[in-house]
């Protein structure tokens, strides 16, 4: 019996180490698989300002992406933030539109991309005569991050104690003021971290903006033309055998931004934690 | 003047709000009186259960239960690999690794789950699919490769929601068994783990919306044929992958039946999602 149960332990033990020794494995080959193929085909025709199908270079889509990246934040998150704080300081706690709203975030941030891509094809693309077009592509990732930025900062200002607010009532301030003088700054590393959070999702989407703003290999000076973003770019050359080498190239550099984007993200919440 | 900014901040704010609501009613909308029709046209017996999908053959035939049955089976071969993993990393992330280890394995995490789909594509293609190719018969692009691809996708989410579902657990639970003798392990597995339970199948359930979802990867991994496969060595077409590769040049009944397709991506999501919903709720009133 006593030598039975030992082997049960043994037996659990092994299986729990393997299995995050098997997670951990899979992740530095995954990344160093990619660094090791990618970084010697890093040349700087990679880099070259104008793209040619001879040396596919990824700086038009680098800055499209950097566009793409601003312009949408630029939507969703005053949006996300105002909603954020409607939910946390307005609202009367449990009250139906509190739930309504709830519900909704939650059903956006489980549809998948492909879905938002859809959607922007039939209603921004379509709909609303953008044609295949930044600004549709915008548009329709700007609704896909909304609910990532809503979340983070509801979580950042429910945090805030209670103690502030009062205080500020206090001092005779009032509810608007109170908001934007003490609950904002102080959730300020959390919202920002979940800014970070929607940089990532935004660098590395292509499902979404397939359709939407499409994969024209252009510098975008006009939101009403097409133009690929880094990760539409990554996606049109591996479908090509003969890019191989630069497909781990520019897989490199989509990856490296996006792992530093994450890190910062967590830096920026831990940050919170040493405030507290 | 003070009171009227307030007024107006607060109206301000609740449009915002608005915005998502208005973002889901525009959403089921537009899919829905886009793709309805088609599915009326072609009848809905012949959309759900027809086993061809030939759009450009006369008279065309739009039957996607290759693609839905393509998409449960890389959503369970992703499940079979993905979660008895991702439970066991989050076990070993709550409960077993020494403060030190956890420092770098909780950001390893992380990076796991903001790498972008077209570079876990890239990897399939580049690393899974020859070495699948090499062991077994075929070209490798398979339902096979595309588990894979996808179990290591969803860890991420599993290890996540696992992880703050274990630790939710009272401490109190570990250490009345501890107190009885059992050992670290074994009260590990047999108090901690079933308390976490809810918590834990709230995570499997995100992990399959997750895979049903789940577009680009697929894509460049499982083959794309639209047919039902009669061996996991055998590519398949997903639900997703019917709409990405054929919508750019598909036009009227065609394109209406890729958003179809679409539709009917989205209420399997919406289900998964109701029940991931139920199932937090149900963890939270448990405890």
């Amino acid at each position: 019996m006593k030598n039975n149960s030992k082997r049960q332990d043994n037996f659990f033990r092994i299986l729990v180490w393997s299995c995050a020794a098997a997670v951990f494995a899979v992740l530095v080959f995954l990344v160093g698989y990619i660094l090791i193929r990618g970084i010697p085909h890093l040349k700087p025709s990679l880099f070259a300002w104008k793209y040619n199908s001879e040396n596919v270079s990824m700086t038009h889509a680098l800055l499209n992406t950097l566009y793409m990246v601003v312009l949408s934040l630029g939507i969703s998150a005053p949006v996300g933030i105002c909603t954020a704080i409607y939910l946390t300081e307005y609202a009367k706690r449990g009250s139906k539109l509190v739930e309504i709203i709830s519900i909704t975030t939650e059903t956006l941030s489980g549809i998948p991309s492909i879905v938002y891509g859809l959607f922007g094809m039939l209603f921004f693309v379509t709909y609303l005569k953008m044609g295949q077009s930044f600004a549709a592509g915008v548009l329709t990732i700007s609704i896909m991050i909304l609910p990532l930025i809503i979340r983070t900062t509801e979580e950042s200002i429910v945090s805030v104690p209670d103690s502030f607010r009062e205080g500020s009532y206090g001092l005779g301030a009032g509810k608007l003021r109170t908001v934007i003088k003490i609950i904002l700054p102080s959730a300020a590393p959390g919202i920002l971290s979940g800014i970070i959070l929607a940089i990532g999702r935004v660098t590395g989407e292509t499902a979404a903006l397939v359709y939407t703003s499409g994969s024209v290999s252009e510098l975008v000076t006009n939101i009403g033309n097409s133009g690929r973003t880094l990760a539409i770019h990554m996606w049109a050359l591996s479908g090509e055998n003969i890019y191989r080498n630069e497909s781990y190239a520019t897989a490199v550099v989509l990856l490296l931004l996006v792992v530093v984007i994450n890190l910062l993200a967590k830096r920026a919440a831990s940050a919170i934690m040493k405030g507290r | 003047m003070n009171k009227i900014k307030e007024k107006l901040m607060e109206k301000v704010f609740l449009t915002a709000a608005l915005t998502s609501v208005a973002a889901v009613l525009l959403i089921c909308v537009f899919l829905f009186a886009n793709g309805l029709p088609a599915i009326g046209e072609i009848g809905i017996a012949d959309f759900m259960t027809g086993t061809k999908w030939k759009p450009n053959d006369v008279p065309p035939s739009f039957g996607i239960l290759p693609m839905i049955i393509g998409s449960i089976y890389i959503t369970v071969g992703a499940i079979i690999i993905g979660v008895p993993t991702g439970i066991m990393t989050a076990l070993f992330l709550a409960k077993v690794c020494p403060a030190k280890i956890y420092k770098i394995a909780k950001p390893a995490t992380d990076i796991l789950a903001g790498i972008p789909s077209v570079v876990y594509g890239f990897f399939g293609m580049t690393v899974i699919v020859p070495t699948v190719r090499s062991i077994f018969d075929g070209d490798g692009n398979n339902i096979l490769s595309a588990s894979i691809l996808l179990g290591i996708m969803i860890l991420p989410t599993i290890i996540s929601v696992s992880e703050s579902a274990i630790r939710a657990v009272p401490e109190s639970y570990y250490e009345g068994s501890l107190a009885l003798g059992v050992s670290h392990y074994r009260s590990l597995f047999f108090t901690v783990l079933p308390a976490a339970k809810s918590g834990i199948a709230a995570a499997v359930i995100l992990g399959i919306g997750r895979a049903i979802g789940e577009t680009m990867a697929v894509n460049m991994v499982a083959g794309n044929q639209a047919r039902i496969p009669n061996s996991i060595l055998k590519g398949v077409r997903t639900l997703t992958t019917n709409i990405v590769m054929e919508m750019g040049y598909a036009t009227e009944l065609h394109r209406e039946a890729l958003i179809a397709t679409g539709v009917v991506l989205f209420i399997f999501i919406l289900i998964i999602n109701l029940t991931f919903s139920y199932m937090k709720r149900r963890g939270k009133s448990e405890k």
